[in-house]
């Protein structure tokens, strides 16, 4: 069995981000493993810009971003086998793939990257009532054709759920001429970021229409109508506020969910509110050696943040394989008042960290809160907090203690 | 005008069941089939049951054919290469007057034919089944689970093989009958096709059929049911269908079944329905599902929902007193060279070879059939690279290179499977006839990354243009067009 340095599942932003870095720190033994037929992810089909303004400082479409990426990558001579599905990880991380050219491949790591990015909820997994025509497409699903296939998925569309790629899809459908008639959103705040409100939605007079869903939909080979409704704080529709609108499309954009059937399979344990893997500052899975970064391990709303925190993780599984072995994490960080996840959920106490955050619903005026036991670690002041923008701190060893347990909050 | 000795209207696991054991003779055979595909409606819209054959009037059709169903199809499975497990099943009981029913149904088994059935406590339900909800249970080791698409399928492409023809999107209209006794009927657009004998196995309108074809009087009752499909991960909890206690018009509520590849269908629910072809699902039905699913299966959760669908049996009904009448598999003769099929509902799917035979044996009152010798019962599947062991990919993907390309990441279907199903041999291509086939966007992406390949493949395989590809019905039109001055890619 060919055995190799470090394994990376995945070649999108987390997965080239993490080879470049793995080759920086002195790894020379890299393979990516990237089913498409190119390197780059998902970021090949998001042709918008918006990308890079932290990283780089200027303004770039997806494909930009991706190719930075891949020059160097191809520069640095990483190897990468595309259009390669990995089927099998094992805990003791042996890797089974597939490819056109190369076959069967089964593979030995010292190190396994995760990086595997999400997916989209569906219709499905909504149970939306009603009928099953053409015309339903989730956010990326749509994307992925009108941008790489050139295909036009509909005219006339209704948009459920306010994610960032929905509201993307607003704007590419109605520059493509569709007419987009309204964005519906469960909750009473938008999923997406306020830029891509802005930009995407009351630059093109496309109506946001907060505690709506949709409640049923309408056609039988064609899509012919969506029944909007209003929703209470308990996101049930309240009877007697139900609207036909017609429509020959209906975008779903309710949520991504990180695509861990692969980890699953090596048995990492997943935290039920990222549904990425529980990670320790080393952004370490629970199995010794298979490391995950980017949207696999929780959702993020920028990229150059996904490119950030891959570089972490390559930082970690370098020392890792040079064998000095990575400090124990016997700490935990828990998710305190308002605050719906935390990455990482393991420390040491002895590293600096980048702590990871999404409070629960939007916040004004409130003061985040690192606490160690009695000693406040970090306590910071924030004008606004909202869902739809990760928060990141800088956390430093020299605050930590090695005994006790961490507790984020925002109140 | 197209001739044939034997025209078949509906496509569905009976009309292919009759149209593969048809071509058993010397005779030129057709089965026009309205929609795109066979299995569209009642017959691959149900819960993919091998019923055992307890619930059934003994002496009817239905216990007389789900009898003699169930016991051959150990053997019709390996000749079809259908996927199939003889599972069992459990029907499950909370209360004293469910005992004194599920008795009487172990008894009306034993009247009926079916064997080893029997009353079991907690104890051995944990043994079977830990997720099985209910105190004690019937435990029935005929029962079985089947893949209805892949089923229907495959009876009608061992009777294309036979020389059978399928013409789809062929809709029946009209019917008139020439001086010889020559049977002409009239479809919607694709012209008339002349025949001695029509067998009239519409399913959901074979009503209506009936009476075009001479036949007036008889009534359907279409009993809607809709499902859930939960996700594999709750297949893993699901051993063996988990059935309530008949309820007291010996129908069975909401039940638990592991499907055949490994996730669970929670379903039907069961409502009287004027229009059965309206597959719509409601928020309420829904709801209910969810409280009655719960308790035959302790893993029915939110989390776990792919998909939901829904499908309703045509049941005959007595017209004075509403009430549900056998299979009614007829010849009159006042209305001669038609075979007439009414009211084939649950356990149809269970029967259709079984109904198929009465078929023919009544044709056989009425003519000499030739055997043909060269008759094959023997169909061969589409290869399926998730069901292999690692080795065997391994040999798969060296000998076809297709096989290393993975089109459905959640179901691991290849390139090599998709292109077998496009090229089918009924001639298929719509985006729902490769997902029958082959399961690829059956998982719990549903689609989101294999169907932009896959509408892909159909293009450039069959030369669909892009405003011709079709979900499944005809007219599921799944795009308008390019984007401004683009060809598609």
């Amino acid at each position: 069995m060919t055995h190799r340095q470090a394994i990376i599942i995945g070649g999108g932003p987390a997965g080239l981000a993490a080879a470049l870095r793995l080759k920086e720190r002195g790894v020379d033994d890299i393979l990516i493993l990237e089913r498409e037929h190119r390197l780059g992810g998902i970021l090949r089909q998001c042709i918008h810009d918006g990308f890079g303004l932290t990283r780089f400082g200027e303004s770039l479409s997806g494909p930009e971003y991706a190719q930075r990426f891949i020059d160097r990558v191809e520069a640095a001579g990483i190897e990468a086998i595309t259009d390669c599905t990995v089927l099998d990880i094992t805990p003791d991380k042996t890797v089974t793939a597939v490819s056109r050219v190369h076959g069967f491949m089964q593979l030995e790591a010292d190190a396994v990257i995760l990086t595997m990015g999400c997916r989209e909820r569906t219709r499905g997994a909504l149970a939306t009532p009603g009928t099953r025509p053409a015309g339903i497409y989730t956010a990326g699903v749509a994307q992925s054709y009108i941008n790489l296939q050139n295909i036009m998925v509909g005219r006339e569309a209704v948009i459920l759920g306010s994610g960032d790629i929905g509201l993307i899809m607003a704007r590419r459908m109605t520059l493509e001429g569709a007419h987009v008639k309204g964005v519906y959103e469960v909750q009473p705040y938008p999923s997406g970021l306020p830029r891509n409100i802005e930009q995407c939605l009351n630059d093109y007079d496309i109506p946001l229409h907060l505690s709506h869903t949709v409640v049923e939909i309408r056609g039988r080979e064609r899509l012919t109508s969506v029944v909007v409704a209003r929703c209470d704080g308990r996101f049930r529709p309240i009877p007697g506020t139900e609207e036909e609108i017609p429509c020959d499309t209906l975008i779903l954009s309710v949520g991504l969910i990180p695509e861990n059937e692969l980890s699953l399979a090596a048995r990492v344990e997943l935290d039920p509110r990222t549904r990425g893997a529980f990670v320790d500052e080393h952004l370490q899975t629970g199995v010794p050696g298979i490391f995950a970064a980017g949207n696999v391990l929780h959702v993020h709303d920028l990229v150059d943040f996904v490119s950030l925190e891959a570089e972490a993780l390559a930082d970690s599984a370098a020392e890792y394989l040079k064998g000095g072995g990575l400090p124990a994490c016997g700490l935990e960080v828990k998710a305190g008042a308002n605050v719906g996840h935390v990455i990482p959920q393991k420390i040491s106490g002895t590293r600096d960290f980048t702590l990871s955050l999404r409070v629960r619903s939007p916040l004004k005026d409130v003061r985040l809160t690192v606490r160690q036991g009695d000693n406040t670690v970090l306590s910071k002041k924030l004008r606004k907090a909202l869902p739809a923008e990760m928060l990141q701190l800088a956390i430093r060893a020299e605050k930590l203690s090695r005994d006790a347990d961490v507790e984020v909050s925002v109140e | 005008m197209r001739n044939y000795d034997i025209i078949i209207i509906g496509g569905g696991v009976v009309g292919s069941a009759i149209a593969r054991e048809l071509t058993r003779f010397r005779l030129s055979v057709a089965v026009l089939e309205r929609e795109g595909d066979v299995c569209t409606q009642t017959s691959g819209r149900n819960t993919g049951m091998l019923h055992a054959g307890f619930l059934y009037k003994p002496g009817s059709l239905k216990a007389e054919c789900c009898v003699e169903g169930n016991r051959e199809f150990d053997r019709v499975a390996r000749e079809l290469d259908v996927p199939f497990k003889r599972t069992g099943k459990l029907i499950v009981g909370f209360t004293e007057a469910h005992r004194r029913r599920l008795e009487y149904f172990i008894e009306r088994g034993r009247t009926n034919g079916v064997e080893g059935m029997e009353l079991i406590d907690r104890a051995r339900m944990d043994e079977i089944d830990p997720s099985a909800g209910g105190n004690f249970a019937i435990y029935c080791p005929t029962s079985g689970i089947l893949d209805p698409f892949i089923y229907t399928v495959a009876l009608a492409e061992n009777a294309v093989r036979n020389g059978a023809r399928y013409h789809l999107y062929t809709e029946v209209t009209g019917h008139e009958k020439q001086d010889d006794g020559t049977h002409v009927l009239h479809t919607l657009g694709k012209g008339d096709f002349a025949c001695r004998w029509v067998i009239n196995s519409a399913g959901l309108r074979s009503a209506k059929v009936s009476e075009m074809l001479g036949i007036p009087g008889h009534v359907l009752q279409p009993v809607k049911g809709e499902y859930f499909v939960l996700d594999k991960k709750a297949g893993a909890f699901a051993r063996i269908p988990v059935y309530p206690a008949p309820t007291d018009r010996f129908t069975f509520d909401t039940h638990a079944t592991p499907t055949v590849d490994g996730n669970v269908l929670v379903g039907p629910n069961s409502v009287n329905v004027d229009d059965g072809e309206d597959y719509g699902v409601s928020q309420a039905g829904m709801d209910g599902l969810q409280e009655s699913g719960e308790r035959m299966f302790r893993h029915m959760k939110r989390e776990y929902y792919i998909r939901t669908f829904a499908g309703a049996r045509p049941k005959r009904v007595d017209p004075a007193t509403g009430e549900i009448q056998d299979f009614l598999i007829e010849t009159r003769d006042d209305v001669p060279g038609v075979v007439n099929l009414v009211g084939i509902e649950s356990p149809g799917l269970t029967s259709a070879l079984p109904i198929a035979r009465r078929v023919v044996k009544l044709l056989k009152e009425r003519e000499r059939l030739e055997v043909k010798a060269d008759f094959n019962p023997v169909r061969k599947g589409i290869v399926r690279f998730s069901d292999k062991s690692r080795e065997e990919q391994a040999r798969l993907v060296a000998e076809n290179p297709g096989y290393g390309e993975i089109i459905c990441r959640c179901e691991t279907v290849t390139r090599a499977e998709i292109l077998a199903a496009i090229h089918n041999p009924l001639g298929v291509n719509t985006v729902n006839g490769i997902k029958v086939r082959t399961r690829a966007s059956m998982g719990r992406c549903q689609g989101g990354y294999c169907e932009t390949r896959i509408t892909a493949m159909i293009r450039e395989e069959l030369g669909v243009a892009i405003d011709a590809v079709e979900l499944g019905p005809k007219g599921s039109r799944m795009f308008t067009g390019t984007v401004k001055g683009g060809a598609g890619a």
